[in-house]
């Protein structure tokens, strides 16, 4: 028998004696248990008493003049499981009554802002039509919207999003339910993701992210693709956008086919092409860009079991300014000390030296099976590969070769089983095999800054959730991970034997082949994490909770942690990883105090991290070489402490207007040094005023403002060099913040209704409304040219 | 039937991922391509000649950037009052033979250009050579010293400068593929 439309029920009574006061009224919501999108016609009956009560639109029931006692109330749902539940009632109380609302999932999921990955989790969201409003841009411009989300950027396009003033590595990326592999470690890496491929997007900043692996010591970002109604259907729509900074703009086309029996197929295809961009007052000479994306998606979505397989291709070409490519650190002195970049020259659509290639491919097959009394075991295949060129400009025959030139395979099987025949107490558990492979591909002509490794990861996990009452719910987990790195790399013999003293530290790493200089090394390694989250959660009434997030996390160190070694041009500086790297290991807690009402709502959302082990990479001093005195950074590991607080508001002034407003502010503190934390973000708030009107083709008018404070709180790095040339020392202040600047913007769109089915919406948007010239202190461009000037933006979407 | 074509899907996927390790253990080839760099400049020779009077700057640092700091060798002072004929050369000694990278700068002549500066009063270097454009380059020069005196001469290779420029390294911008200072002195 099918379960889809049964409803069991059953009946229990248990009524008081006691002397009653009948005048208590008890108000709730029912909502899906699987979504927590709210449950528009169920019906409540309290036993025994003859009263009755349906859901609205919004899930939410009332009962008027209960006597005081106990009671048991059955509550119905056409599609869906009955439960009952027994309650206490002394006062007025208010309740949340979840069901198992499986038919749903074979429907649409209609997204609400109200609805989160797991009710428990401290997370924000963006929903398509924010993610449609950034088609031209990246996933860390589009997160950048978030309270307590930043961006650690190269120029206007590489933009690496930052969870709390933490990046790369310590930041886990789901795509789709794949985990990012795609060389993140480097500071100028930005995530392979297109953001027209999504559906919704949520930043994960509380603990529970234990599913997905260890290392979320900043946090979790999860890319969902869009769940599809089991209906015959056909339908699809186009996005094309202009900008008239960078003469460029974006197309992105998606197609779905959708059948009554549950199967579905989807294909979509964006390009996207930019040429040189400009800051206020001049040309961003080599700084466009060329993108071409395609995904495809098929499946069988039952309710007993199903399956999908998915396909994305992300070829990313990226020009690098040109006057970040500088040779030493008087070249690097001469740029700090000049107020504009050494070469501004006209508009091109060129895409020169230095640049970067990125291709990255997904390919994923998922399967579930819905196992009867017990819950849903799924398990996933996923392949990666990621190519990473990176173009400088060089001489010679090697003027068409990359410098650095990286394949990294990533594959991973795992399980999943999700126990949820219980009500109250759900467990999430999984098994994870994972096997990478590094190729630092021969022929650049130059030596690797990440060498040759593979590496093994096996993991198991299980995350239980219970709710202790209606209203609240606690949540723990565990995770244990093994890894396993096994690498081959040549050293310069002077930094083995002298420099770093390896060879008394590492003399297991050693093979004893020596080519000229340098000495020929397999570093090993092997590491056990462990991690763990606890959570808690209360609903109050009038839509408030109490988000509580307690986490363990630790992090393997990555490849260029441990391995990087050499000069890196487009920041004039050598980097160096150490072997004798540690895991890090963080532990975070974080609360939120959220109201999520659209007439007044706002998220309270403190935090705390202390990370162990915390790995840096700062400015150490000075080498020479034939090109002149440079910079080194190294990356070293201190003790660091991370706290500071998110605050977001939305108030409806009246039928028309509304106010969105949010202010960050954070502090990273170097512990063991005594020093501000390099690289934290500074304190930033912003304010949206929009007018909607409904009736006029939906039209919505908006300004928006940020303001982003100088930095006052940073370690000071800065050291002298001697100029030869000049005869003198000169002061190479790589330290010091940009000051203070403030942003505004204008959008504006409305919908036109055209054909039987299809809609067609125009938006014109401004950003940097007054042209504005300033730094960011998070662009690693900050020291060669200003951001963005202004930029006029069309777009126009239309569904069919 | 159903439960069949799961477990069939879950074999699958289990074979997908044994079999794609073993094809990519197999495709791991332990061709240990040892990259060097090769565009490195290890040493910088400038040579200065005057009918017998021969000398010679030379900066070595064979382990590249990085690892041991480079070497500076004079061979012997500068005489007052003349004019020497001045040859630098960058050469690769990592390679072998070791490659002169010299030829490459003169091939790409309107990319490049050295620099000559130096702290001894009255010593001036002037440049013989031109690119295509009729700029100069520098890989020729003539030194020409007045009075007795000691200290630096530091020689500059820059890529993409302007051209032509002030012929100085900060007026010609570009980037710096070479930077060498020799302690000097005219007796």
């Amino acid at each position: 028998m099918k379960l889809f439309y049964s409803c069991v029920f059953a009946l229990c009574i248990c009524t008081s004696a006691f002397a009653q006061k009948c005048q208590l009224s008890f108000k709730g919501k029912v909502i899906d248990s699987h979504d927590n999108q709210p449950l528009i016609g169920a019906s409540l009956q309290i036993v025994n008493e003859n009263k009755y009560a349906t859901t609205n639109a919004n899930g939410s029931f009332e009962f008027k003049n209960i006597c005081k006692g106990k009671y048991t109330v059955i509550v119905r749902h056409v599609s869906c499981k009955t439960k009952e539940i027994k309650i206490n009632i002394i006062k007025d109380i208010y309740k949340e009554v979840t069901l198992e609302h499986h038919l749903n999932q074979l429907n649409e999921v209609v997204i609400k802002t109200t609805s989160k990955t797991d009710k428990i989790n401290i997370e924000q969201s963006i929903k398509k039509d924010i993610i449609d409003s950034y088609t031209d841009k990246s996933l860390g411009d589009a997160l950048s919207t978030l309270s307590g989300v930043s961006s650690l950027n190269t120029g206007s396009t590489i933009v690496k999003p930052m969870i709390h003033g933490l990046h790369s590595s310590r930041l886990l990326i789901i795509n789709n339910n794949v985990r990012m592999f795609d060389q993140e470690w480097g500071d100028e890496h930005a995530p392979n993701i297109d953001v027209n491929s999504s559906e919704r997007i949520n930043v994960i900043k509380g603990a529970n992210t234990l599913k997905y692996g260890s290392d979320a010591v900043g946090g979790l970002i999860l890319i969902k693709p869009k769940k599809y109604a089991a209906i015959d259907s056909l339908f699809g729509r186009t996005t094309a956008s202009f900008n008239s900074n960078g003469l460029g703009g974006n197309i992105n086309s998606e197609i779905i086919k959708t059948y009554k029996s549950g199967w579905y197929s989807k294909l979509q295809a964006n390009y996207k092409r930019f040429g040189d961009f400009k800051a206020s007052n001049y040309s961003l000479t080599n700084s466009g860009l060329k993108n071409l994306n395609t995904s495809i998606r098929i499946g069988y979505n039952g309710y007993e079991k199903g399956f999908n397989a998915f396909y994305s291709l992300v070829d990313n070409e990226l020009a690098i300014l040109q006057s970040s490519h500088i040779g030493n650190v008087n070249d690097l002195v001469n740029a700090l000390n000049n107020k504009t970049p050494r070469v501004a020259d006209d508009f091109s659509y060129d895409i020169n030296f230095p640049k970067q290639s990125i291709v990255h491919h997904i390919g994923k097959i998922e399967a579930y099976k819905r196992l009867k009394g017990l819950g849903k075991l799924s398990v996933q295949y996923d392949l990666q590969v990621n190519r990473r060129k990176e173009f400088d400009l060089r001489r010679g025959n090697l003027k068409n070769t990359p410098v650095i030139d990286l394949r990294l395979f990533t594959n991973s099987l795992q399980t999943n089983l999700e126990i949820d025949f219980s009500d109250d107490l759900k467990f999430d558990t999984g098994i994870l095999a994972r096997y990478q492979q590094n190729d630092a591909i021969s022929g650049t002509g130059s030596s690797p800054l990440i060498p040759d490794f593979e590496k093994i990861d096996a993991g198991f996990y299980t995350v239980a959730n219970y709710n202790i009452n209606e209203t609240t719910e606690i949540n723990a987990g565990f995770r244990y991970d093994y890894s396993k790195i096994d690498a081959r790399k040549l050293y310069n013999l002077n930094d083995w034997n002298v420099k770093y003293n390896y060879d008394a530290l590492f003399p297991e790493f050693e093979t004893g082949e020596i080519i000229g200089t340098r000495i020929i090394t397999k570093p090993k390694y092997t590491f056990h994490n462990i991690s763990a989250s606890v959570g808690f959660s209360k609903f109050y009434e009038n839509d408030l909770s109490l988000l509580i997030n307690y986490g363990l996390a630790s992090r393997v160190p990555n490849p260029s942690e441990l391995f990087s070694d050499g000069l890196h041009h487009s920041a004039a500086r050598i980097e160096t990883g150490l072997l004798t790297m540690e895991k890090e290991i963080a532990n975070k807690i974080i609360i939120s105090l959220e109201k999520v009402n659209s007439n007044f709502g706002f998220t309270i959302s403190p935090y705390f991290k202390q990370i162990n082990n915390f790995i840096q990479l700062i400015p150490v001093g000075i080498t020479t070489t034939v090109r002149g005195a440079f910079p080194v950074w190294e990356y070293n590991q201190i003790n660091a402490q991370i706290f500071g607080i998110d605050i977001d508001v939305n108030k409806k002034i009246n039928t028309h207007f509304n106010y969105r407003g949010s202010i960050s502010l954070l502090q990273g503190n170097n512990v063991s040094d005594d020093l501000a934390l390099i690289h934290m973000p500074s304190t930033n708030f912003t304010n949206t005023l929009s007018y909607t009107n409904k009736k006029l083709n939906q039209l919505t008018i908006s300004l928006n403002q940020k303001t982003v404070f100088q930095q006052k709180r940073y370690p000071d790095y800065n050291f002298y060099t001697y100029n030869a040339i000049l005869q003198q020392n000169v002061f190479v202040d790589l330290s010091t913040t940009p000051p203070t600047y403030s942003l505004f913007g204008f959008n504006s769109s409305a919908i036109f209704k055209t054909f039987k089915r299809g809609e067609l919406k125009l938006e014109f948007n401004i950003e940097n409304l007054f042209n504005v010239s300033y730094r960011e202190n998070l662009n690693r461009q900050r020291y060669f040219a200003d951001e963005l000037g202004r930029n006029f933006n069309l777009k126009i979407k239309i569904n069919y | 039937m159903k439960n069949i074509k799961t477990v069939s899907t879950i074999k699958l996927l289990a074979i997908l991922f044994i079999s794609s390790l073993t094809i990519t253990s197999c495709s791991k080839s332990d061709d240990d391509d040892d990259h060097h760099d090769e565009e490195l400049i290890t040493t910088v020779t400038y040579t200065l000649t005057n009918g017998n009077n021969v000398v010679t700057l030379k900066f070595v640092d064979l382990d590249g950037e990085g690892g041991a700091d480079g070497t500076y060798s004079v061979s012997g002072p500068l005489s007052a009052n003349t004019t020497y004929t001045g040859v630098i050369k960058l050469e690769n000694e990592t390679e072998s033979p070791a490659e002169d990278i010299t030829v490459e700068v003169k091939q790409e002549g309107d990319e490049h250009e050295f620099f000559y500066s130096s702290s001894v009063s009255g010593l001036t270097v002037t440049k013989n050579d031109t690119d295509g454009n009729g700029n100069p380059v520098g890989i020729e020069t003539s030194l020409t010293t007045t009075g007795a005196g000691s200290g630096t001469l530091t020689v500059t290779l820059k890529h993409e400068p302007t051209k032509p420029n002030n012929n100085t390294t900060a007026g010609a911008g570009g980037s710096t593929d070479a930077e060498v200072t020799f302690n000097i002195s005219v007796q």
